[in-house]
């Protein structure tokens, strides 16, 4: 096409974006939780600024062993003299990106499995969605518990087994959708075009799927965050880099719990939930903006 | 007195800039036992004209005029009184019976419940009538414990009617009553309704986009346009001889069929029905009217004399004859 | 030689939950002649929109062919992707049939891009949108089809179905769910585009003023078979199967005492044996066609040839 219908298009997308701003902007929740993100989000990008990458150091950490919070120290130290805000800022860094992947890993696996099975339907739907109930009913922490441990401990590990463990729930409702949309005429006359399964499958079910699928990711990412922070505190985490999850088990094998040393505990964990928080509400956002069907509250 | 008699009706959805006019001043009356047919087109407020009948319009409409039914403006009077007039005054007969009918309720409760919730019957007197007015539409009494999803569209329709039926109106509006059924299905309602109006002395007010269906229901026909009746009078003449230039290409869009003329030459009109939130400057049909002059851009045209009991809003009525 | 024609036709839906297979093309030859236009008349339920989707390989018959330009049709998916470049389908519900997602340009582009267009698609899809009555083309191109009217729609439909250059397009009820106003402009649409482009067309609708409009040939379909056709002249104007005489005789403006059927059509799971109209029909309610009535209840009836002659399916038509 010719430069003057691209600009267009453009002009077309920009008034998509506008109209779903307009929508997302009338939820209050939604607009606290997107704040909240752009703050932790600032924060983890300019984190190298901030405190450097040298928080991380055993070797040349600045205090002693578990101060409590001072001027220097505003949250006090660990047991090996860190300090506890500059390795929580770090953290949010592996927190967030862990929390990204995985969400983004689930859903991709979730959508192509639902659209797939929606697709083609028949045996082939049923045994798909079986395996997929399988995944289902099975604890998500337990698989991914075990798959943490059987493979080799990296962050790729975490995102991967958190990834492959949450996808049947996204897999469930894109499946139901691509019923939907199959249904539709448009989809025969494709058909009756020439269009094959996966013309049918990329040009008129995915975008149709989409607003979908980003509600369910952004819904997911929370999860996602939970979830390596549980594997982390089990001790499945990458032991090389700081997370809040890594943070937590940390606090726990230096006896925060029994000694009182509330300020090693309570921040990573404080985090965590600030963070999932943030995330859901504005997946909830998202979601009644571009689904108005669902009735979601504001 | 004219059972029903409609003055100026205007209806506008919304307000300020974003108001858009549906119903643009509409003068309609209705005698008692007879048949009125309004035609047009979607969008035409020929929908809304019906629902504001009944004061059915959602709270954004904005409703001025009169509407006076027996004497009585359905705009003015009270609620209590409202409820009485839609209960056995005039019913409504929508189309698309599916959507119309509760799926989970048993069609035999659905028909009774006007009589039962104003105690105007017993349970055991309510069935007796369902059973009555199912007869009447041409169902047999049983089907009263269906469900509506075991109907078929025909039978949905004639449900529809026995509902309408049920506290004995003396209007009945009757919006598109027959789109999506099949010739020979809709064959059968349009004589049930007129077997029921006959038989009954109910008057009636058909709204329909086909003119031929119209024109061989009704006493009198009115065709809208952009919010606006256009064209009124007899219903055969209006059919065969429409006046106005958008009522003659109603008429000639159900081709008749032996007519050589039409053999090979579907016609229809150029162009668009008009968006009532942006409606052209002067006689609204002028853009796509094959025999508008300069000056039909320019003067909107009144309702006016056209022959016996006959009006039509076009420039060329009255100038020629 | 027909372009489309088709032998033998059966489409079998096997039963719900125990209930018998529904046959809902029960037998059918049809042809289709180079630049000629069909209508298939029918109530719902009869089968004529199963049919006409068996003619474009949607729906795979049960029994019999459907050949194309003298080729039997494959059901292979290249085979069939091919012969969807030379036959297109518009439907009845022409705000359904376009995706809500693309623009009209996209939606008009789609056949061009299935089939891997050589040339300059931004040419091709401005002259199918103006072919089809959308001018200008470029206006159109970034609007979506929730900003046009129906009739607008139905257009860009048409010209979604031009743009690959077809020989025939199968058309359901094309008109049914627009406007009276705007019903006779996509019928003039149609009938250009068969004057200028010589295409055919089969049209399938439960309007015979349709028929009288349009189509050149006409064929009465009743669950599952065809039970009268003939040039539209001739059958319109002088039915002799009583169903289409009935069907006629309920149209507003026909003369005479309208013959309404009573009852739905009967359900294609129970055909009737003998004449499949026997249960409904008039002329042997009413005794006139008591002479053949015994052959009626018990004695099948031919199925009708699908080339251009005038025929019917009926005793008490062939024996009078």
């Amino acid at each position: 096409m010719t430069s003057p219908t691209t600009s267009l298009a453009w002009e077309r997308r920009r008034h998509t974006v506008a109209r779903f701003w307009r929508g997302y902007r009338t939820h209050r929740a939604g607009l606290h939780g997107l704040a909240g993100l752009a703050l932790i989000a600032l924060l983890a990008l300019a984190a190298p600024l901030i405190v450097g990458s040298d928080v991380q150091s055993v070797t040349e950490a600045p205090g002693t062993a578990l101060e409590p919070p001072s001027a220097e120290f505003p949250l006090g130290t660990d047991q090996f003299g860190r300090s506890l805000l500059g390795l929580l800022i770090w953290g949010a860094r592996i927190s967030l990106l862990v929390g990204l992947l995985a969400a983004a890993l689930s859903v991709a696996i979730g959508t192509l499995v639902g659209i797939i099975a929606g697709h083609y339907g028949g045996w082939f739907s049923t045994v798909v969605m079986r395996i997929t109930d399988w995944f289902l009913v099975m604890p998500t922490l337990v698989l991914a518990i075990v798959l943490a441990t059987v493979m080799s401990r990296s962050m790729w590990t975490v995102v991967l087994a958190i990834g492959v463990t949450s996808w049947p729930t996204t897999a469930r409702l894109v499946r139901a959708q691509t019923i939907a949309v199959e249904s539709r005429p448009y989809i025969e006359r494709a058909t009756a075009l020439g269009g094959g399964h996966r013309h049918v499958m990329t040009r008129h079910v995915l975008p149709n799927v989409m607003p979908l699928v980003l509600a369910q990711t952004t819904l997911g990412i929370s999860t996602a965050i939970l979830t390596e922070a549980t594997l982390a505190f089990l001790g499945l985490g990458d032991p090389t880099v700081v997370s809040w999850g890594g943070m937590l088990q940390d606090a726990r094998e230096a006896g925060a719990v029994s000694s009182g040393h509330w300020w090693y505990l309570a921040p990573p964990g404080i985090a965590i939930a600030l963070v999932a928080l943030a995330f859901t509400l504005c997946g909830r956002a998202v979601e009644s903006v571009l689904n108005p069907k669902l009735g979601v509250g504001r | 007195m004219s059972l029903l008699e409609v003055r100026d009706l205007r209806v506008t959805y919304g307000s300020g800039a974003t108001a858009v006019p549906a119903v643009r001043g509409v003068d309609l009356t209705l005698e008692p036992g007879t048949k009125l047919g309004v035609a047009g087109e979607s969008g035409c407020g020929k929908s809304t004209l019906a629902l504001a009948l009944l004061r059915l319009l959602p709270a954004s409409a904005r409703i001025e005029g009169e509407i006076l039914l027996d004497g009585d403006d359905v705009l003015a009077m009270s609620w209590g009184r409202l409820r009485a007039v839609r209960w056995a005054g005039a019913s409504i007969v929508f189309q698309g019976a599916m959507h119309s009918l509760n799926a989970v309720h048993r069609i035999g409760d659905q028909i009774a419940e006007p009589l039962l919730v104003h105690g105007r019957a017993t349970p055991a007197a309510a069935r007796a009538r369902v059973g009555e007015l199912l007869e009447h539409v041409g169902l047999p009494a049983a089907r009263a414990a269906a469900y509506p999803h075991e109907l078929s569209g025909g039978q949905r329709q004639r449900v529809m009617i026995a509902m309408a039926l049920a506290c004995d109106p003396r209007l009945i509006v009757a919006d598109e009553p027959t789109t999506a059924l099949d010739v020979m299905i809709q064959a059968q309602i349009l004589r049930l309704i007129e077997r029921l109006v006959a038989e009954q002395s109910i008057s009636l007010l058909m709204i329909s986009h086909d003119l031929a269906v119209l024109a061989d229901t009704c006493d009198r026909l009115a065709v809208m346009y952009a919010g606006r009746v256009v064209e009124e009078g007899p219903a055969r003449t209006v059919y065969e001889a429409a006046s106005h230039p958008y009522g003659r290409a109603l008429s000639s869009a159900f081709p008749r069929i032996g007519d050589p003329a039409s053999r090979r030459a579907p016609r229809g009109l150029p162009g668009d029905p008009p968006d009532p939130a942006d409606l052209p400057g002067g006689c609204t049909f002028h853009p796509r009217c094959p025999v508008a002059v300069d000056a039909c851009a320019e003067h909107d045209q009144e309702l006016r004399e056209a022959g016996a009991g006959r009006r039509a809003a076009c420039v060329h009525v009255g100038s020629t004859s | 030689m027909s372009l489309l024609s088709a032998r033998g036709l059966h489409v079998t839906f096997p039963g719900r939950r125990g209930a018998p297979p529904a046959r809902a093309v029960d037998g059918v030859d049809l042809d289709i002649g180079a630049g000629e236009i069909v209508a298939l008349v029918g109530e719902s339920g009869c089968g004529k929109t199963t049919l006409a989707r068996s003619l474009l390989g949607l729906v795979r018959p049960t029994s019999g062919a459907v050949a194309f330009d003298g080729q039997p049709l494959a059901y292979s998916s290249g085979a069939l992707r091919a012969y969807r470049k030379r036959a297109q389908l518009v439907l009845q519900d022409p705000s359904g049939s376009l995706n809500p997602r693309h623009t009209v340009y996209d939606a008009v582009a789609e056949g061009l891009r299935i089939h891997g267009y050589a040339g300059d698609e931004r040419a091709a899809v401005a002259g199918a949108l103006a072919r089809a009555g959308l001018r200008p083309p470029e206006r159109f191109f970034l609007r979506y089809p929730h900003e046009l009217s129906g009739g607008q729609r139905q257009r860009v439909v048409i010209a979604g179905a031009l743009v690959l250059e077809p020989e025939l397009i199968v058309a359901d009820e094309p008109v049914a769910s627009l406007d009276a106003s705007v019903r006779g402009e996509i019928l003039a649409l149609l009938l250009r585009l068969r004057d200028e482009l010589g295409l055919s067309a089969l049209v399938v609708t439960h309007d015979l003023g349709l028929a009288w409009n349009i189509a050149d040939r006409v064929a009465v379909m009743y669950l599952g078979r065809v039970v009268e056709t003939g040039p539209v002249e001739s059958v319109l104007t002088n039915p002799r199967h009583p169903y289409t005489r009935a069907l006629l005789s309920v149209l507003p403006e026909s003369e005479g005492a309208p013959v309404i059927l009573t009852g739905e059509p009967p359900d294609p799971s129970r055909i009737p044996s003998g004449c499949r109209f026997h249960a409904r029909c008039q002329l042997l309610a009413s005794g006139e066609a008591t002479a053949v009535a015994d052959r009626c209840r018990g004695e099948e009836l031919p199925v009708l040839g699908g080339g251009g002659g005038r025929a019917v399916a009926c005793h008490w038509a062939t024996t009078s």
